[in-house]
């Protein structure tokens, strides 16, 4: 069993389990930090950043001015923002039977998986994450394709010169794998390999090994997977959280008893309190308001965002700001708005229960309703004509590279009564502003990560005892910021396996057994015999049916009955068939009862029903002539009348005997009598 | 040999008060708790005595599963979870969960309130029952206990109405519920995988009915309330607020928007625009395109159907009115018709089943004089029309879940025992299973025979699988040998070296060698190159060979020649064996002895 690890990023993993014959990819996380080292894309023609001069080195001798700007002593690629892709070398992508997806931003990669590779498999997800995994894929196209660059820049992917350049691009890894965004095609082609699951659902694999999503508690639809046969058990968390926010709590218990246990996404901000930072959100949102400025809240259009709405909706009032209003651009806000109500299934027992009553489970319903929350496609049509300031926007994308967000930064980045407000924590905020800087707008970092942080996943390890953890290196140290803050880190016992980008892991896994089904008829067929209290064992002769993994055990077929014929004499005289061994025994032959059977095996013998030829052989009394002479190892019995010797010893006899056929086989059954087999 | 045994004590060999008990791997299974629509006495809920005279019924029975929220299958849980005494864990469909409180509330209202009667549950009994109720997903494999697992399957039929596999080890029960095999305007088609279970327990209301293209019936349904509502007439639909009636809604909605039409259409009863928040809130339980669509425009908000005030039905001219309940039994529905049943240029459309003992049955049946309450007689003069909307599988649908599901046997239930008998005869005829249709209290027992797991050494496995090759020969299969080893439950399959060895347990070797006496004119080399020639010849595919002290080996079977000084023709052959080649040890000692022959 071995784990092939594709991607770095401890938040957004890909890696694939080898698991019996199964190729099984856990998740396909897109990596799309690599966009902060691009120029924003505007929607509207903005003219500061089409006036930012070209990069030019120091001496003057590499002249990239038509691919690289300058902003405040940064220097960016003025090109489409291009993502780093999961590893699509280190294994042939073709053989992955199936990939199942954790949560809806781990499966932002899943076209260059599943499209032009040869990827013939099913992908697995429930129905929340594919439907919301749809949504953010379809906003990222949209984003993409609403603000088409001409060129696209190629010359500073060089090695040669991308060594020259200025950090942090010079750092930027891979560059040259980094690929632009799909196509809306490509996505509704990954997103028909897709096949829906729900919680507890068990879905065999090749019928060699069962999947299973459990609740992860994180986001809508969120799981953590449960990949087992009958004796082994690999457990995949990934995402999850133990706070009560929206989400169907976590599943912990399905947890246990796994041989390991493949540790991802867990916080990526562990100093910060989630509700803390919400309380801080809050009344800096506040603060701006009561000074007339407006709040820019870059963020994704489905996770956080409906927590966001939810404390607005009760802080609000309470802060006297009822009459601001809240506007969420995004050209999937009201599919996402819409779809949130409609996963009762996939909710936290609160809201649940508001689904019974009838009524929609998340508050934004009344916000819609009471015209508090406005939400709009883009910022070109209706919103231009209808907004008010000040307000909230919520919109995205969180990395300030492109979507409407990108036009109110241009908008609002003069004013000091302006705050931007950061909540996600997928993105360094300073990178994130720096193609905006100098900036006057107000920045405050908030992140609000709801998933497990090392005190959490420490006490749930605990809990469900995995025998090995499996991780990213990242959380084997302290974060490299923190190096001081040993409790920022996986201590176990044993260690957890590390694992980076490129590594393969052999997993710790002996498998020793596998499941097979004896037919009912064979079952009967079995005679135990008990060898030691509480310990029986029962010989098993059987035909072997395997078939889709599935093994059977079925009774031997009876020979056809020979038909009488002239060839029947040749018949006789064949050969025993090869490959029908015996069983195997054990145990000794003691001396006294042996000898004793030995006197009374003559008047068996005598038994008209047994074969009369053997009469002449034997004595009439049994045989009575034995002589019994000692040796180191045991006795040797010597049979004189039939001039045959019988060597017992503690682990073996030996019969030597002339051509008596009926005597040796009479001496054979009188041994096995006193043996066990096996 | 293990049994699975299944009682009906509601809808054996009849429709109403379903109530099926199961008893698989010793664990006992209620499906469906259902009350009688045609009976207000005792028969109207199942007869809960017969599976304990005394007392309640927790410890009897494992745990309950309610199909959908029809009250012929949900009506009598409150009875028998509160006032008989059940608190097991009961298990529906979210849906199902969130809609069956409010028609049991509704059904009480009904005969408590309107009908006065007593000893009825009350408004606090159905919440207690409701505390008790598991809600589980589709797919979603729920543990009941440490080895009875269920899962459920989209049935179609209402909203959140579901299949129920029930597994006990390797045997298994399927309960359909009621269920439908066509999708329909708002409801996805039922769907099963092909889970081979020992009995399949379906429903079979319309076990000899092949019903003709949905299509036709609803452009049939389309014109006849168009004509009606052309000529002034009122048009009076009665439906179960929840499920046909959305499906109509639906038809009419879009015809109305086509056609322009301006009649009023009307939805009585309150639980109209709750029915539809169910509608919308679950829309991930309704058909496919329903979903596709539902963030443009959601097929539950409707322009053109409005509520109903009972004043309306006095008002002149042409109107189109749902009305519940949908057997006109009680109700709304049953006032109104009473107010239009006079007029001939009034309609009445039944679209669905209706139980014995109803109004909707006896007009159904031709019936033109009703007796009412208080010996008035009522004329029905208005037409009488029945469309079958209600979403169950036909006998078509019935047979293609057979193929889905593959089971072992069927049981047909909630069903007209006439019509059942029609459609078991063509089960058995054309999947060759045997097929059951007990009445209620009558008990069908079926034997299974399921193989036993054993965990087998992956060595023996690969071993074997290994020997057997790719294409393992069917005539002659290979024979394997294995010793299980049964320890503490465990049952264990190893090879018996392996065995041994695990055991603690030393071999024991049996040995035997044979004296064979031949009269040879030959030196002992010769004959022993005579016998390897002679065997060569005989044994075909076997591994013979000299070895180096002078002995011919066959397999693991070791020959020599010896003689004496004083009869040099008198060899005496030895052979060597160990009791695993007792049958090639023997053979060839037989063999050898019929001495060797003069060709070679």
């Amino acid at each position: 069993m071995k784990l092939y690890c594709l991607s770095g990023h401890p938040t957004l993993p890909c890696n694939v389990l080898k698991f019996k014959s199964t190729t099984i990819m856990l998740d396909c996380g897109l990596d799309t930090t690599s966009a902060l080292h691009f120029l924003p894309l505007p929607l509207v023609h903005s003219p500061r950043l089409s006036k930012l001069p070209g990069w030019v080195s120091k001496d003057g001798t590499l002249n990239l001015e038509k691919e690289l700007k300058e902003c405040a002593g940064r220097v960016f690629v003025d090109s489409q923002p291009e993502f780093c892709l999961p590893e699509r070398e280190l294994l042939d992508l073709s053989t992955i039977d199936v990939i199942l997806i954790s949560n809806y931003h781990c499966m932002m990669a899943l076209p260059y998986i599943t499209e032009h590779t040869g990827f013939t498999g099913t992908v697995y997800a429930t129905e929340p994450t594919f439907q919301i995994g749809r949504l953010l894929m379809e906003e990222l196209v949209t984003f993409m394709e609403r603000v088409p660059k001409a060129q696209s820049a190629t010359c500073w992917k060089n090695k040669e010169i991308q060594r020259m350049l200025p950090g942090p691009l010079k750092d930027a890894l891979d560059v040259w794998t980094w690929k632009r965004c799909y196509s809306t095609q490509e996505v509704n082609s990954a997103l028909s390999k897709v096949q829906l699951v729900g919680y507890s659902q068990k879905v065999e694999l090749f019928g060699a090994v069962q999947v299973t999503p459990l609740s992860s508690g994180y986001s809508l639809g969120s799981s953590n997977w449960i990949i087992q046969s009958h004796y082994e058990k690999v457990s995949y968390v990934s995402g999850s959280s133990l706070l009560t926010t929206h989400p169907q709590p976590m599943d912990q218990s399905s947890l246990k008893n796994s041989d390991v246990l493949i540790l991802t996404g867990l916080t990526q901000i562990p100093t910060a309190n989630p509700d803390g930072m919400l309380g801080e959100f809050c009344s800096n949102l506040a603060m701006t308001i009561r000074a007339g400025g407006n709040v820019l809240v870059p963020c994704y259009s489905s996770g956080v965002i409906y927590d966001l709405l939810e404390c607005l909706y009760q802080f609000m009032d309470s802060a006297n700001l009822g009459t601001t209003p809240f506007y969420f651009i995004s050209p999937v806000a009201n599919s996402s708005l819409e779809f949130s109500q409609i996963f009762a299934e996939w909710l936290c027992q609160n809201k649940q229960s508001k689904v019974y009553l009838p009524e929609p489970p998340f508050p934004h319903a009344e916000l819609i309703q009471t015209n508090k929350l406005k939400h709009y496609p883009s910022i070109h049509g209706d919103f231009s004509s209808e907004f008010r300031q000040p307000c909230v926007v919520f919109t995205g994308h969180p990395s300030l590279r492109f979507g409407d967000v990108v036009h109110f930064m241009e908008l609002w980045g003069k004013s000091s009564l302006n705050t931007i407000i950061f909540t996600e924590p997928d993105f360094s905020y300073l990178d994130a502003l720096a193609p905006y800087q100098p900036l006057a707008m107000k920045s405050v970092y908030c992140p609000i990560d709801t998933r497990l942080n090392f005190h959490q996943v420490a006490k749930l390890l605990k809990e469900v005892q995995p025998l090995h953890v499996v991780c990213p290196e990242q959380y084997t140290q302290p974060p490299p910021a923190q190096s001081h803050r040993s409790d920022l880190m996986l201590e176990l016992q044993p260690p957890p396996m590390p694992y980076r980008r490129c590594s393969v892991l052999g997993l710790p896994f002996r498998r020793r057994y596998e499941r097979i089904q004896l037919l009912p008829e064979l079952a009967k067929s079995l005679v135990p015999a008990e060898i030691k209290p509480g310990i029986s064992v029962a010989t098993v002769s059987a035909v072997l049916q395997s078939k889709d993994n599935k093994h059977i055990l079925q009774p031997v077929p009876k020979p056809a009955p020979v038909p009488p014929s002239k060839k029947r004499k040749r018949v006789m005289e064949e050969p025993p068939e090869l490959l029908s061994p015996k069983p195997l025994l054990s145990g000794a032959v003691p001396l006294e009862p042996f000898l004793a059977t030995l006197h009374k095996v003559g008047d068996f013998l005598l038994l008209p029903s047994l074969s009369p030829s053997l009469s002449f052989i034997l004595p009439q009394h049994g045989i009575t002539e034995v002589k019994v002479e000692e040796t180191p190892e045991g006795h040797i019995l010597h049979l004189q009348t039939e001039d045959t010797l019988i060597q017992l010893e503690e682990d073996g006899t030996h019969i030597v005997c002339g051509n008596n056929e009926p005597l040796r086989t009479t001496l054979r059954d009188l041994v096995l009598r006193f043996l066990q087999k096996l | 040999m293990p049994e699975i045994k299944v009682t009906p004590l509601g809808a054996g060999q009849d429709v109403g008060r379903s109530c099926i008990l199961v008893s698989i791997g010793g664990k006992n299974i209620m499906l469906d708790c259902g009350m009688h629509m045609g009976y207000n006495d005792d028969r109207r809920f199942p007869d809960f005595s017969y599976i304990t005279q005394n007392g309640r019924l927790t410890e009897f029975l494992d745990c309950v599963i309610i199909s959908h929220f029809h009250l012929d299958h949900c009506g009598a849980l409150p009875y028998m979870s509160e006032m008989i005494g059940f608190d097991g864990p009961i298990y529906m469909t979210h849906p199902t969960k969130a809609i069956c409180p409010i028609l049991l509330e509704d059904f009480r209202k009904i005969t408590v309130d309107k009908k006065g009667e007593t000893n009825f549950f009350t408004s606090q009994m159905i919440k207690d029952c409701m505390k008790k109720v598991i809600p589980l997903n589709l797919h979603q494999t729920v543990q009941v206990d440490d080895e009875l697992e269920i899962k459920a399957y989209y049935a179609g039929h209402v909203l959140g109405a579901a299949m129920f596999q029930i597994k006990v080890g390797s045997e298994s029960v399927v309960y359909t519920g009621d269920y439908n095999m066509t999708p329909d305007r708002h409801l996805g088609a039922a769907w099963i995988d092909k889970c081979r279970p020992d009995i399949l327990i379906s429903e079979s209301t319309y076990a000899t009915t092949i019903r003709d293209s949905k299509r036709c019936r609803e452009r049939d349904f389309l014109k006849k309330v168009h004509e009606t509502v052309e000529r002034g007439g009122k048009v009076l639909i009665p439906v179960f607020a929840l499920g046909r009636a959305q499906e109509l809604c639906i038809l009419l909605e879009t015809f109305w928007e086509r056609m322009n039409l301006k009649a009023p259409i009307y939805f009585s009863t309150g639980l109209t625009e709750k029915a539809n928040h169910y509608y919308k809130l679950f829309i991930t339980w309704t058909n496919q395109k329903i979903r596709k669509t539902f963030v443009q425009r959601n097929m539950f908000e409707f322009k053109h159907i409005k509520a109903f005030d009972r004043s309306y039905a006095d008002n002149p001219g042409p109107m189109v009115v749902f009305a519940t309940p949908g057997m006109l039994h009680a109700g709304q529905s049953l006032q109104i018709f009473k107010k239009w049943a006079g007029n001939d240029k009034n309609m009445v459309i039944m679209p669905g089943y209706c139980v014995q003992g109803t109004v909707g049955h006896k007009i159904l049946n031709g019936q033109k004089k009703l007796e009412m309450e208080g010996r008035a007689t009522l004329e029905v003069k208005l037409q009488v029309e029945y469309m079958s909307f209600s979403a169950h599988a036909d006998a078509k649908g019935i047979m293609q879940l057979i193929r889905m599901a593959e089971p072992r046997n069927m049981l047909l239930v909630h069903g007209e025992a006439k019509k059942m008998e029609f459609l078991k005869d063509k089960i058995e005829q054309e999947f060759s299973i045997s097929c059951f249709m007990p009445a209620n209290g009558e008990t069908t027992t079926v034997t299974t025979n399921p193989s036993v797991p054993v965990d087998i050494s992956l060595n023996l496995l690969k071993r074997e699988m290994a020997l057997g090759g790719p294409l393992p020969d069917l005539k002659k299969p290979r024979t394997m040998h294995g010793t299980l080893i049964i320890k503490d439950n465990s049952l264990r399959l190893v090879s018996p070296e392996q065995a041994l060895k695990e055991l603690g347990l030393t071999e024991h070797q049996l040995r035997f060698t044979c004296r064979v006496q031949l009269q040879e004119p030959h030196s002992d080399q010769d004959t022993l190159n005579r016998i390897y020639t002679h065997l060569k010849s005989v044994l075909k595919g076997y591994t013979i060979q000299h070895l180096p002290d002078g002995a011919v080996m066959v397999e693991s079977i070791v020959i020599k020649v010896t003689s004496s000084a004083e009869e040099p023709n008198l060899k005496v052959i030895l052979l060597s064996w160990s009791y695993q080649d007792e049958e090639l040890g023997s053979f060839l000692s037989t063999l050898l002895k019929k001495g060797l022959p003069s060709g070679l």
